[in-house]
């Protein structure tokens, strides 16, 4: 599997990520949130950041499923669905992720069928801190 | 203020044969196309001195230059963005030519995406941003990223697979008229889309663009000179790049309206410099890299309002004596992927009146580039 590539604007995420903390860059000026992570913000151009913990609830805003030719790892579970979830607190941010049965599930634990637009999700952590959806009401 | 309105022309046009598969490297093959476009144009090599490509592009200039007998060049520029730059060559020389950087420009772009490897395979090379916020969760592809607006594009606006079939269908019907096109003779139903495999749902085989060995190239002077060249001239009337504020590339699922993609913010500089409206169209070579970028240059050039896309391919809108003929070639979908330049030069095919699937009468044309990334577009006129 694929691990995040990282760069200096996004390795804070991930560090949260790893203790199990969905936290969001935001500026420490004027306050709004931005993604992805970038040296300053685009609103008021302030290099002063800080990261936000995100209540962790979402929406998906749409999906895909992907299937063969994939690389070898995903091949393996596909057909899998992929989402995009707005978060509750700011529906501009949305984060491609996997919906899954529990926390390190298999990416195609869940059935396509269950997966729709709208439907309310919460943030788990895997094992390597990579975040992952569980839909509210499975 | 000077204008780039008309101020050049297209006044050739080269290409190599397309397949799966070429022997020749990609540096032959791009000097095969621009000494087709040369001898098209009947301008010597010797006289060209700006050139334009691809940042994707793996022969150089140099490497070009030399083994065609270019002369001095005065200006060369690549474009980035993988298939968004394919009209922006052509833009990058046109303001070049029109502000005496350069006389004679080539613009070019060869590629064996069909015996090469697929680029999504790489991963070695990932690019920290934003493949970290994506590839791990298994969206891996330009195909997937892309069936994630065409799913939503869907859900909010009733955009159906049939609406997708009909950009397949026009592309390939008009491929069934192109000898030329890897699709030349291989007719496309209904029933043979609906069974096709799924490669990113909601995006089955069909809505794929094909992986194609091939190289294209094209000449463009002032307009003046254009007069004197063998070919009637096609003017370059507007051109346009367009990288949206907030945008974020094909994932471009981050800013306040992911729907509008970089097509709208090009279709804005376009009209405002042209001399007519999208209603004035005769044809249209947008880019096909996927179906589902159809219905969203097609609201992004304004040819139809926002969410009005699919519903615009209906009753044949696509066909040639439709609304808007599409991709008189075949397009990326049945004729040739080469990162677009098959859309430009079929472009100066219809202005000229020698399209395999002629539009009668065909006066302007709009050329685009990839939408979904940084983009750029042209209109073309007789």
């Amino acid at each position: 599997m694929l691990t995040p590539v990282v760069d200096d604007d996004g390795a804070p995420f991930w560090e949260h990520t790893r203790r199990g903390e969905l936290r969001i860059q935001a500026c420490a000026d004027c306050g709004e949130l931005r993604f992805p992570p970038r040296p300053c913000c685009p609103h008021c151009q302030s290099f002063a950041s800080e990261w936000r913990e995100v209540s962790g609830h979402g929406r998906v805003w749409s999906y895909v499923v992907p299937h063969p030719p994939l690389l070898a790892d995903y091949a393996e579970q596909a057909p899998y669905p992929v989402v995009l979830v707005e978060l509750a607190e700011a529906p501009r941010i949305r984060l491609v992720g996997n919906l899954v049965t529990e926390a390190g599930a298999r990416l195609d634990s869940v059935a396509i069928e269950r997966v729709r637009i709208g439907a309310r999700v919460q943030v788990v952590f895997d094992g390597e801190g990579l975040p992952q959806w569980v839909l509210e009401r499975p | 203020m000077a204008t780039l309105k008309d101020a050049t022309a297209v006044v050739g046009i080269g290409q190599t044969a397309f397949a799966k598969q070429l022997p020749e490297s990609e540096k032959a093959l791009a000097c095969r196309a621009i000494l087709a476009a040369l001898r098209d144009a009947g301008i010597d090599p010797g006289e060209v001195d700006g050139l334009a490509s691809f940042t994707m592009e793996e022969t150089d200039e140099v490497e070009v230059a030399k083994a065609v007998g270019f002369g001095d060049l005065t200006f060369f520029s690549k474009v980035g963005y993988g298939g968004g730059g394919s009209c922006a060559t052509v833009a990058h020389l046109a303001a070049a030519v029109a502000t005496g950087q350069a006389s004679v420009g080539v613009a070019w772009r060869s590629r064996k995406r069909g015996s090469g490897p697929r680029p999504w395979k790489n991963t070695a090379v990932q690019l920290p941003t934003p493949a970290q916020w994506t590839r791990p969760f298994g969206l891996l592809r330009p195909v997937d990223e892309i069936a994630m607006l065409a799913r939503r594009h869907m859900h909010e606006y009733g955009t159906t697979r049939d609406h997708l079939f009909n950009v397949a269908l026009a592309c390939r019907n008009r491929a069934n008229q192109n000898p030329a096109a890897i699709m030349y003779e291989r007719p496309l139903t209904r029933d043979m889309y609906m069974t096709s495999r799924w490669i990113s749902e909601p995006l089955c085989l069909f809505d794929n663009c094909l992986e194609t060995d091939g190289a294209l190239a094209c000449v463009i002077v002032s307009a003046e000179r254009a007069r004197d060249c063998r070919q009637r001239p096609v003017y370059v009337h507007s051109a346009a790049q367009g990288l949206p504020a907030q945008h974020h590339g094909m994932v471009n699922y981050w800013n306040d309206d992911p729907l509008t993609g970089p097509a709208w913010t090009a279709a804005r500089h376009l009209w405002k410099h042209a001399d007519f409206g999208p209603e004035d169209v005769d044809v249209a070579q947008i880019y096909d890299a996927f179906t589902a970028l159809i219905p969203l240059s097609l609201e992004g050039y304004g040819f139809c309002g926002r969410g009005e896309g699919g519903a615009f391919t209906e009753g044949g809108a696509l066909e040639i004596g439709g609304r808007l003929p599409l991709n008189t070639g075949g397009g990326g979908l049945s004729e040739a992927y080469v990162h677009g330049f098959n859309l430009i030069n079929e472009g100066v095919k219809q202005l000229r009146g020698t399209s395999t699937a002629q539009v009668p009468g065909a006066a302007t044309c709009l050329v685009t580039a990839g939408e979904g990334v940084p983009t750029s577009a042209l209109l073309l006129r007789t």
